[in-house]
Protein backbone atom coordinates (compact mmCIF):
# COMPACT_ATOMS: atom_id res chain seq x y z
CA UNK A 1 0.00 0.00 0.00
CA UNK A 2 2.95 2.32 -1.08
CA UNK A 3 0.75 5.67 -1.49
CA UNK A 4 2.56 8.59 -2.28
CA UNK A 5 1.67 9.97 0.89
CA UNK A 6 3.23 6.91 3.19
CA UNK A 7 6.60 6.90 0.37
CA UNK A 8 7.33 10.51 1.13
CA UNK A 9 6.85 9.83 5.18
CA UNK A 10 9.14 7.04 4.63
CA UNK A 11 11.55 8.49 2.80
CA UNK A 12 11.39 11.63 5.91
CA UNK A 13 11.94 9.19 8.17
CA UNK A 14 14.72 7.20 6.44
CA UNK A 15 16.59 10.69 5.78
CA UNK A 16 16.02 11.45 9.63
CA UNK A 17 17.11 8.38 10.92
CA UNK A 18 20.24 8.17 8.87
CA UNK A 19 21.39 11.48 9.28
CA UNK A 20 20.61 11.38 13.27
CA UNK A 21 23.32 8.10 13.26
CA UNK A 22 25.81 9.09 11.11
CA UNK A 23 25.52 12.30 13.41
CA UNK A 24 26.12 10.93 16.34
CA UNK A 25 29.06 8.62 15.32
CA UNK A 26 30.61 12.02 13.73
CA UNK A 27 28.98 14.18 16.42
CA UNK A 28 31.15 12.36 19.70
CA UNK A 29 34.72 12.95 18.59
CA UNK A 30 33.72 16.57 17.34
CA UNK A 31 31.84 17.45 20.62
CA UNK A 32 34.88 15.62 23.07
CA UNK A 33 37.31 17.98 20.44
CA UNK A 34 35.44 21.36 21.18
CA UNK A 35 34.70 20.11 25.15
CA UNK A 36 37.88 19.32 25.97
CA UNK A 37 40.80 20.48 23.65
CA UNK A 38 43.22 22.81 24.47
CA UNK A 39 43.62 23.83 20.44
CA UNK A 40 44.43 27.23 20.16
CA UNK A 41 41.82 27.72 16.96
CA UNK A 42 39.16 26.15 18.42
CA UNK A 43 36.47 29.35 17.60
CA UNK A 44 37.44 28.75 14.60
CA UNK A 45 36.14 25.29 14.77
CA UNK A 46 33.53 26.12 17.23
CA UNK A 47 32.28 28.54 14.63
CA UNK A 48 32.05 26.33 11.73
CA UNK A 49 30.19 24.05 13.81
CA UNK A 50 27.62 26.80 14.65
CA UNK A 51 27.32 28.19 10.84
CA UNK A 52 24.41 26.51 10.00
CA UNK A 53 22.50 28.24 12.98
CA UNK A 54 22.54 31.36 11.41
CA UNK A 55 23.33 30.83 7.85
CA UNK A 56 20.41 30.42 5.51
CA UNK A 57 20.09 27.19 4.03
CA UNK A 58 20.15 28.60 0.77
CA UNK A 59 23.86 29.34 1.25
CA UNK A 60 25.10 26.14 2.21
CA UNK A 61 22.40 24.15 0.12
CA UNK A 62 24.50 26.69 -2.88
CA UNK A 63 27.67 25.31 -1.56
CA UNK A 64 26.92 22.00 -1.50
CA UNK A 65 25.12 21.88 -5.35
CA UNK A 66 28.64 23.60 -6.42
CA UNK A 67 30.21 20.99 -4.81
CA UNK A 68 28.57 18.77 -6.20
CA UNK A 69 28.80 19.56 -9.49
CA UNK A 70 31.00 17.70 -12.15
CA UNK A 71 32.42 21.03 -12.92
CA UNK A 72 34.58 21.34 -9.77
CA UNK A 73 37.23 19.01 -8.41
CA UNK A 74 35.33 17.15 -5.57
CA UNK A 75 32.01 16.35 -8.18
CA UNK A 76 34.53 15.43 -11.27
CA UNK A 77 36.39 13.29 -8.78
CA UNK A 78 33.50 11.51 -7.72
CA UNK A 79 31.57 11.82 -11.05
CA UNK A 80 35.00 10.23 -12.78
CA UNK A 81 36.27 8.22 -10.07
CA UNK A 82 33.08 6.39 -8.59
CA UNK A 83 30.50 7.23 -11.25
CA UNK A 84 28.62 8.93 -8.09
CA UNK A 85 26.43 12.09 -9.06
CA UNK A 86 24.96 13.60 -5.90
CA UNK A 87 22.85 16.46 -6.72
CA UNK A 88 19.07 15.70 -6.67
CA UNK A 89 19.80 12.22 -5.31
CA UNK A 90 18.65 10.66 -1.51
CA UNK A 91 22.55 10.29 -1.02
CA UNK A 92 23.04 13.95 -2.05
CA UNK A 93 20.28 15.05 0.52
CA UNK A 94 21.44 12.68 3.08
CA UNK A 95 25.22 14.96 3.29
CA UNK A 96 23.53 17.87 2.57
CA UNK A 97 21.47 17.04 5.62
CA UNK A 98 24.13 15.42 7.70
CA UNK A 99 26.11 19.17 7.23
CA UNK A 100 23.16 21.36 8.09
CA UNK A 101 22.51 19.51 11.39
CA UNK A 102 25.35 19.78 13.02
CA UNK A 103 25.12 22.05 15.82
CA UNK A 104 21.85 20.22 16.57
CA UNK A 105 24.07 16.98 17.66
CA UNK A 106 27.20 18.59 18.30
CA UNK A 107 26.08 21.79 20.70
CA UNK A 108 24.14 19.33 23.17
CA UNK A 109 26.76 17.20 23.80
CA UNK A 110 29.59 19.61 24.30
CA UNK A 111 27.59 21.15 26.55
CA UNK A 112 27.11 17.67 28.39
CA UNK A 113 31.00 17.22 28.27
CA UNK A 114 32.20 20.33 29.49
CA UNK A 115 29.45 19.89 32.35
CA UNK A 116 30.65 16.74 34.05
CA UNK A 117 33.60 17.28 36.61
CA UNK A 118 37.17 17.01 35.31
CA UNK A 119 38.19 14.97 38.75
CA UNK A 120 35.77 11.64 36.79
CA UNK A 121 37.41 12.11 34.08
CA UNK A 122 41.08 11.74 36.14
CA UNK A 123 39.69 9.03 38.49
CA UNK A 124 39.29 6.90 35.31
CA UNK A 125 42.73 7.72 34.21
CA UNK A 126 44.25 7.07 37.74
CA UNK A 127 42.47 3.50 37.70
CA UNK A 128 44.56 2.59 34.54
CA UNK A 129 41.46 3.49 31.69
CA UNK A 130 42.47 5.00 28.42
CA UNK A 131 40.62 7.99 27.05
CA UNK A 132 38.32 6.01 24.99
CA UNK A 133 37.54 3.47 27.41
CA UNK A 134 36.93 7.10 30.10
CA UNK A 135 34.61 8.52 27.02
CA UNK A 136 32.14 5.38 26.52
CA UNK A 137 32.21 3.93 30.59
CA UNK A 138 32.24 7.20 32.29
CA UNK A 139 31.64 10.39 30.08
CA UNK A 140 28.71 9.26 27.76
CA UNK A 141 26.77 7.21 30.67
CA UNK A 142 26.65 10.29 32.27
CA UNK A 143 25.43 13.10 30.02
CA UNK A 144 22.29 10.78 28.89
CA UNK A 145 20.04 13.67 29.29
CA UNK A 146 22.46 16.03 26.43
CA UNK A 147 22.41 12.60 24.87
CA UNK A 148 18.76 12.41 24.36
CA UNK A 149 18.40 15.82 23.54
CA UNK A 150 21.13 15.51 20.86
CA UNK A 151 19.76 12.79 18.46
CA UNK A 152 15.80 14.43 19.74
CA UNK A 153 16.84 17.42 18.56
CA UNK A 154 18.66 15.99 15.21
CA UNK A 155 15.93 13.82 14.59
CA UNK A 156 13.15 16.78 14.18
CA UNK A 157 15.19 19.10 13.10
CA UNK A 158 16.39 17.06 10.03
CA UNK A 159 12.21 15.89 9.95
CA UNK A 160 11.87 19.88 9.34
CA UNK A 161 14.11 20.34 6.85
CA UNK A 162 12.90 22.43 3.52
CA UNK A 163 15.23 25.04 2.42
CA UNK A 164 18.40 22.81 1.85
CA UNK A 165 16.87 19.76 0.46
CA UNK A 166 14.93 21.78 -2.08
CA UNK A 167 18.21 23.42 -3.25
CA UNK A 168 20.18 20.50 -3.47
CA UNK A 169 17.99 17.31 -3.56
CA UNK A 170 14.73 19.53 -5.70
CA UNK A 171 11.34 17.21 -5.48
CA UNK A 172 11.52 13.78 -6.83
CA UNK A 173 9.35 11.22 -5.66
CA UNK A 174 10.48 8.19 -3.61
CA UNK A 175 14.01 10.34 -3.95
CA UNK A 176 14.10 13.59 -2.39
CA UNK A 177 10.89 14.35 -1.94
CA UNK A 178 10.26 14.53 1.44
CA UNK A 179 7.80 15.95 3.95
CA UNK A 180 8.07 19.26 4.19
CA UNK A 181 9.21 19.82 0.23
CA UNK A 182 5.37 17.70 0.05
CA UNK A 183 3.78 20.42 1.27
CA UNK A 184 5.11 23.32 -0.64
CA UNK A 185 4.14 21.01 -3.91
CA UNK A 186 0.63 19.99 -2.70
CA UNK A 187 -0.14 23.83 -1.97
CA UNK A 188 1.44 24.71 -4.88
CA UNK A 189 -1.03 22.78 -6.84
CA UNK A 190 -3.87 23.48 -4.55
CA UNK A 191 -4.26 20.36 -3.37
CA UNK A 192 -5.13 22.04 0.83
CA UNK A 193 -6.35 18.30 1.71
CA UNK A 194 -2.75 16.38 1.10
CA UNK A 195 -0.88 19.49 2.24
CA UNK A 196 -3.07 19.93 5.22
CA UNK A 197 -2.19 16.40 5.87
CA UNK A 198 1.84 16.57 5.54
CA UNK A 199 1.23 19.15 7.75
CA UNK A 200 -0.86 18.17 10.46
CA UNK A 201 1.84 14.89 10.80
CA UNK A 202 4.99 17.07 10.86
CA UNK A 203 3.35 19.12 13.65
CA UNK A 204 2.43 15.85 15.81
CA UNK A 205 5.74 13.94 15.26
CA UNK A 206 7.86 17.68 16.19
CA UNK A 207 5.10 18.28 19.14
CA UNK A 208 5.82 14.82 20.34
CA UNK A 209 9.44 14.95 20.05
CA UNK A 210 10.03 18.47 22.24
CA UNK A 211 7.69 17.44 24.89
CA UNK A 212 9.62 14.46 25.40
CA UNK A 213 13.19 16.09 25.69
CA UNK A 214 11.43 18.80 27.87
CA UNK A 215 10.20 16.05 30.02
CA UNK A 216 13.59 14.18 30.02
CA UNK A 217 15.69 17.72 30.91
CA UNK A 218 13.27 18.48 33.89
CA UNK A 219 13.64 14.93 35.33
CA UNK A 220 17.18 15.44 35.19
CA UNK A 221 18.70 17.48 38.16
CA UNK A 222 21.46 19.35 37.55
CA UNK A 223 24.88 17.91 38.09
CA UNK A 224 25.61 16.78 41.73
CA UNK A 225 29.03 16.02 43.04
CA UNK A 226 29.33 12.26 43.82
CA UNK B 1 69.19 1.43 48.36
CA UNK B 2 67.89 2.52 45.41
CA UNK B 3 64.89 0.13 44.69
CA UNK B 4 63.51 1.63 48.03
CA UNK B 5 62.90 4.62 47.57
CA UNK B 6 60.83 7.29 45.05
CA UNK B 7 63.02 10.72 44.27
CA UNK B 8 61.05 13.50 43.51
CA UNK B 9 62.91 16.47 42.31
CA UNK B 10 60.43 19.02 40.20
CA UNK B 11 59.77 22.71 39.65
CA UNK B 12 56.70 24.02 38.29
CA UNK B 13 55.77 27.69 38.10
CA UNK B 14 52.42 27.98 39.50
CA UNK B 15 49.46 30.99 39.51
CA UNK B 16 48.12 30.81 42.51
CA UNK B 17 45.24 33.97 44.27
CA UNK B 18 48.74 35.55 45.14
CA UNK B 19 50.35 36.01 42.45
CA UNK B 20 53.01 33.75 40.41
CA UNK B 21 54.38 31.15 43.04
CA UNK B 22 57.91 28.78 42.15
CA UNK B 23 57.49 25.04 43.07
CA UNK B 24 60.44 23.36 43.87
CA UNK B 25 60.52 20.29 45.42
CA UNK B 26 63.27 18.05 46.16
CA UNK B 27 62.66 15.14 48.33
CA UNK B 28 62.99 11.08 49.13
CA UNK B 29 60.16 9.12 49.89
CA UNK B 30 60.85 5.42 51.28
CA UNK B 31 58.46 2.75 49.71
CA UNK B 32 55.83 1.03 51.74
CA UNK B 33 55.89 4.45 54.46
CA UNK B 34 52.83 6.54 55.20
CA UNK B 35 53.94 10.12 54.59
CA UNK B 36 51.85 13.26 54.77
CA UNK B 37 52.17 16.31 53.13
CA UNK B 38 51.37 19.00 55.11
CA UNK B 39 50.54 23.19 54.50
CA UNK B 40 48.64 26.06 54.19
CA UNK B 41 46.08 25.62 51.24
CA UNK B 42 47.74 27.39 48.33
CA UNK B 43 51.37 26.08 49.44
CA UNK B 44 51.82 23.33 46.10
CA UNK B 45 50.79 19.90 48.40
CA UNK B 46 47.91 19.33 45.65
CA UNK B 47 50.13 19.86 42.62
CA UNK B 48 52.73 18.32 43.65
CA UNK B 49 50.37 14.84 44.23
CA UNK B 50 48.90 15.54 41.01
CA UNK B 51 52.12 15.74 39.41
CA UNK B 52 53.44 12.29 41.03
CA UNK B 53 50.23 10.61 39.86
CA UNK B 54 50.96 12.26 36.41
CA UNK B 55 47.85 14.65 36.33
CA UNK B 56 50.10 17.76 36.10
CA UNK B 57 53.17 18.05 34.36
CA UNK B 58 55.95 19.62 35.91
CA UNK B 59 57.92 22.03 33.89
CA UNK B 60 61.56 20.74 35.17
CA UNK B 61 63.03 17.85 36.73
CA UNK B 62 62.61 14.19 37.67
CA UNK B 63 60.45 11.62 39.42
CA UNK B 64 61.89 8.24 39.92
CA UNK B 65 59.81 4.74 41.46
CA UNK B 66 62.48 2.71 42.50
CA UNK B 67 64.13 1.96 39.23
CA UNK B 68 61.40 3.25 37.04
CA UNK B 69 61.45 6.86 35.66
CA UNK B 70 57.92 7.99 35.68
CA UNK B 71 58.64 11.81 34.83
CA UNK B 72 62.55 13.07 33.36
CA UNK B 73 62.61 16.09 31.68
CA UNK B 74 65.74 16.16 29.89
CA UNK B 75 65.11 12.54 28.87
CA UNK B 76 61.83 13.58 28.01
CA UNK B 77 60.02 10.92 29.49
CA UNK B 78 56.57 11.51 30.81
CA UNK B 79 54.34 8.45 31.94
CA UNK B 80 50.80 9.07 31.59
CA UNK B 81 48.50 8.20 34.62
CA UNK B 82 47.51 5.13 33.31
CA UNK B 83 50.93 3.63 33.01
CA UNK B 84 51.97 4.41 36.79
CA UNK B 85 50.26 2.04 39.03
CA UNK B 86 48.43 4.30 41.58
CA UNK B 87 45.62 4.87 43.23
CA UNK B 88 43.91 8.56 43.88
CA UNK B 89 41.39 9.55 46.11
CA UNK B 90 39.83 12.91 45.30
CA UNK B 91 38.76 15.23 48.12
CA UNK B 92 35.48 15.09 46.41
CA UNK B 93 35.44 11.50 46.00
CA UNK B 94 34.64 11.26 42.20
CA UNK B 95 32.94 8.16 42.53
CA UNK B 96 31.21 7.59 38.79
CA UNK B 97 27.24 8.25 39.16
CA UNK B 98 26.47 5.59 36.67
CA UNK B 99 27.76 2.57 38.54
CA UNK B 100 26.82 0.92 41.74
CA UNK B 101 29.36 0.94 44.45
CA UNK B 102 30.02 -2.40 43.21
CA UNK B 103 30.84 -1.36 39.41
CA UNK B 104 32.81 1.86 41.06
CA UNK B 105 35.06 -0.55 43.04
CA UNK B 106 35.58 -3.09 40.28
CA UNK B 107 36.26 -0.70 37.54
CA UNK B 108 39.76 -0.26 38.10
CA UNK B 109 40.83 -3.69 37.95
CA UNK B 110 42.78 -4.86 34.70
CA UNK B 111 41.17 -8.15 35.69
CA UNK B 112 38.24 -9.16 36.90
CA UNK B 113 38.34 -10.36 40.82
CA UNK B 114 34.78 -10.22 42.14
CA UNK B 115 36.50 -11.92 45.40
CA UNK B 116 39.42 -8.88 45.75
CA UNK B 117 35.94 -6.12 45.19
CA UNK B 118 33.84 -8.22 47.65
CA UNK B 119 36.53 -8.58 50.45
CA UNK B 120 37.33 -4.60 50.05
CA UNK B 121 33.49 -4.42 50.02
CA UNK B 122 33.90 -6.03 53.76
CA UNK B 123 36.59 -4.59 54.57
CA UNK B 124 35.37 -0.90 54.54
CA UNK B 125 31.77 -1.98 55.92
CA UNK B 126 30.39 -1.54 52.58
CA UNK B 127 28.55 -4.81 51.55
CA UNK B 128 25.01 -3.63 51.74
CA UNK B 129 25.38 -0.87 49.38
CA UNK B 130 27.39 -2.65 46.69
CA UNK B 131 23.93 -2.63 44.30
CA UNK B 132 23.10 1.40 45.28
CA UNK B 133 24.61 4.17 43.77
CA UNK B 134 27.21 6.59 44.77
CA UNK B 135 24.33 9.57 45.16
CA UNK B 136 22.78 6.87 47.97
CA UNK B 137 25.53 7.60 50.24
CA UNK B 138 26.52 9.95 53.01
CA UNK B 139 30.34 11.67 52.56
CA UNK B 140 32.03 9.24 54.46
CA UNK B 141 30.51 6.33 53.06
CA UNK B 142 31.34 7.93 49.59
CA UNK B 143 35.34 8.13 50.91
CA UNK B 144 34.91 4.63 51.74
CA UNK B 145 34.18 3.63 48.66
CA UNK B 146 36.86 6.03 46.64
CA UNK B 147 39.45 4.31 48.92
CA UNK B 148 38.42 0.64 48.25
CA UNK B 149 38.47 1.81 44.51
CA UNK B 150 41.48 2.60 44.90
CA UNK B 151 43.22 0.12 46.53
CA UNK B 152 40.82 -2.60 44.38
CA UNK B 153 43.56 -2.05 41.83
CA UNK B 154 46.50 -3.22 44.01
CA UNK B 155 48.38 0.20 43.64
CA UNK B 156 51.90 0.40 44.45
CA UNK B 157 51.17 3.77 45.49
CA UNK B 158 48.26 5.21 46.92
CA UNK B 159 47.55 9.66 46.61
CA UNK B 160 45.05 10.64 48.84
CA UNK B 161 44.04 14.32 48.22
CA UNK B 162 42.80 16.03 51.31
CA UNK B 163 40.64 13.21 51.46
CA UNK B 164 39.18 13.82 55.03
CA UNK B 165 38.46 17.97 54.55
CA UNK B 166 35.21 17.41 53.29
CA UNK B 167 33.66 15.64 56.12
CA UNK B 168 32.55 16.00 59.82
CA UNK B 169 35.18 15.60 62.36
CA UNK B 170 33.40 12.56 63.52
CA UNK B 171 33.79 10.77 60.41
CA UNK B 172 37.17 11.96 60.21
CA UNK B 173 38.30 10.06 62.99
CA UNK B 174 36.68 6.99 61.50
CA UNK B 175 38.19 6.74 58.09
CA UNK B 176 41.28 7.93 59.63
CA UNK B 177 41.30 4.17 60.84
CA UNK B 178 40.23 3.42 57.79
CA UNK B 179 43.24 4.93 55.74
CA UNK B 180 45.88 3.67 58.73
CA UNK B 181 43.92 -0.19 57.44
CA UNK B 182 44.60 0.94 53.38
CA UNK B 183 47.80 1.22 53.98
CA UNK B 184 48.20 -1.65 56.29
CA UNK B 185 46.13 -3.94 53.67
CA UNK B 186 48.45 -2.83 50.63
CA UNK B 187 51.59 -1.83 52.18
CA UNK B 188 50.92 0.70 49.39
CA UNK B 189 53.29 3.74 49.65
CA UNK B 190 51.20 6.20 50.63
CA UNK B 191 51.25 10.10 50.37
CA UNK B 192 48.15 12.25 51.96
CA UNK B 193 47.68 16.15 52.00
CA UNK B 194 46.46 17.60 54.47
CA UNK B 195 46.44 20.63 56.04
CA UNK B 196 45.12 19.18 59.55
CA UNK B 197 47.41 18.67 62.79
CA UNK B 198 45.35 15.92 64.40
CA UNK B 199 45.62 14.03 60.59
CA UNK B 200 49.45 14.37 60.84
CA UNK B 201 49.81 12.98 63.96
CA UNK B 202 47.30 10.38 63.70
CA UNK B 203 48.52 9.09 60.48
CA UNK B 204 52.20 10.21 59.72
CA UNK B 205 55.19 8.08 59.83
CA UNK B 206 56.68 10.84 58.08
CA UNK B 207 56.04 14.54 57.43
CA UNK B 208 56.75 16.77 54.73
CA UNK B 209 56.09 20.51 55.96
CA UNK B 210 55.72 22.53 52.35
CA UNK B 211 55.05 26.23 52.38
CA UNK B 212 54.73 28.24 49.68
CA UNK B 213 55.74 25.65 47.08
CA UNK B 214 59.06 24.84 49.02
CA UNK B 215 59.81 21.83 51.74
CA UNK B 216 60.73 23.57 55.07
CA UNK B 217 60.35 20.38 57.47
CA UNK B 218 61.40 16.80 56.72
CA UNK B 219 60.68 14.29 59.40
CA UNK B 220 58.93 12.45 62.36
CA UNK B 221 55.73 14.55 63.39
CA UNK B 222 57.20 15.13 66.60
CA UNK B 223 60.59 16.41 65.06
CA UNK B 224 58.45 19.08 63.07
CA UNK B 225 55.80 20.44 64.90
CA UNK B 226 57.00 19.97 68.33
CA UNK B 227 59.87 21.78 69.93
CA UNK B 228 62.09 19.54 71.92
CA UNK B 229 63.16 21.77 74.43
CA UNK B 230 59.76 21.58 75.93
CA UNK B 231 59.67 18.41 78.00
CA UNK B 232 56.08 19.14 79.04
CA UNK B 233 53.95 16.13 81.02
CA UNK B 234 50.63 17.00 78.78
CA UNK B 235 50.83 19.01 75.34
CA UNK B 236 47.64 20.26 73.53
CA UNK B 237 47.90 22.22 70.19
CA UNK B 238 44.87 24.36 69.16
CA UNK B 239 43.48 27.63 67.61
CA UNK B 240 42.58 30.66 70.02
CA UNK B 241 39.04 30.95 69.44
CA UNK B 242 38.92 34.07 72.16
CA UNK B 243 40.91 36.13 74.26
CA UNK B 244 39.02 37.65 77.41
CA UNK B 245 40.63 40.01 79.99
CA UNK B 246 40.54 39.01 83.37
CA UNK B 247 41.33 40.85 86.54
CA UNK B 248 45.29 40.41 86.19
CA UNK B 249 45.16 37.61 83.89
CA UNK B 250 43.51 36.61 80.05
CA UNK B 251 41.47 33.47 79.70
CA UNK B 252 42.26 31.99 76.18
CA UNK B 253 39.28 29.60 74.49
CA UNK B 254 41.15 27.16 72.51
CA UNK B 255 39.60 24.77 70.08
CA UNK B 256 41.56 21.59 69.35
CA UNK B 257 42.27 19.56 66.56
CA UNK B 258 39.49 17.53 68.12
CA UNK B 259 37.33 20.21 67.96
CA UNK B 260 37.69 19.59 71.81
CA UNK B 261 37.02 23.18 73.59
CA UNK B 262 39.86 24.12 76.21
CA UNK B 263 40.01 26.94 78.15
CA UNK B 264 43.25 28.31 79.82
CA UNK B 265 44.50 30.96 81.60
CA UNK B 266 47.43 33.20 80.32
CA UNK B 267 49.20 36.33 81.98
CA UNK B 268 50.28 39.31 80.11
CA UNK B 269 53.73 38.05 79.22
CA UNK B 270 52.66 35.33 77.31
CA UNK B 271 49.61 36.93 75.46
CA UNK B 272 51.63 39.84 73.84
CA UNK B 273 52.13 38.18 70.68
CA UNK B 274 48.98 35.97 70.45
CA UNK B 275 45.99 37.14 68.42
CA UNK B 276 42.91 35.18 68.06
CA UNK B 277 43.51 32.47 65.51
CA UNK B 278 46.58 31.60 66.23
CA UNK B 279 47.71 28.00 66.59
CA UNK B 280 49.18 27.41 69.50
CA UNK B 281 50.49 24.75 71.90
CA UNK B 282 49.34 24.41 76.11
CA UNK B 283 51.24 21.63 77.63
CA UNK B 284 52.17 21.74 81.28
CA UNK B 285 54.98 20.34 83.27
CA UNK B 286 55.15 21.43 86.79
CA UNK B 287 52.78 18.53 87.90
CA UNK B 288 51.80 15.23 86.63
CA UNK B 289 48.12 15.08 85.30
CA UNK B 290 45.36 13.84 86.80
CA UNK B 291 44.14 11.28 84.24
CA UNK B 292 39.88 9.61 84.74
CA UNK B 293 38.76 7.31 82.12
CA UNK B 294 35.37 8.88 80.09
CA UNK B 295 32.51 6.78 80.21
CA UNK B 296 30.72 6.45 76.85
Amino acid sequence: MSTPFTETLILTAKLAIYTTVILLVIGMPISYFLAFSRFRFKPVVEALVSMPLVLPPSVIGYYILVAYSPNYWFGSFLSDVFDVHLAFSFEGILIASVVFSVPFMVQPLTNGLRGIPVNLREASYTLGKSKAETFFRVLIPNIKPSLITAIALTFAHCIGEFGIILMVGGNIPGETRVASIAIYDEVQGLNFDMANRYALTLFLISFVILTLIYTINRRSKTWKMM
Amino acid sequence: MENDVITIDVQKELISASGRMQLNISTVVPMGELVVLFGESGAGKTTLLRMIAGLTKPDKGFIKVGNSVWFDSKKGINKSPQERNIGFVFQDYALFPNMTIFGNVAYGQNRRDEALVNKLLAKFGLTEFAARKPDKLSGGQKQRVALARALARKPDFLLLDEPLSALDSSIRTSLQNEILKAHSITNATTLLVSHDLTEVFRLAQKVIKIENGKITGTGKPDDIFLNNSISGKVQITGNIVKIQKQDTFYLLTVVTGMNQIVKVTAFENEIHDLAEGDKIMVFSKAFNPLIMKVQN
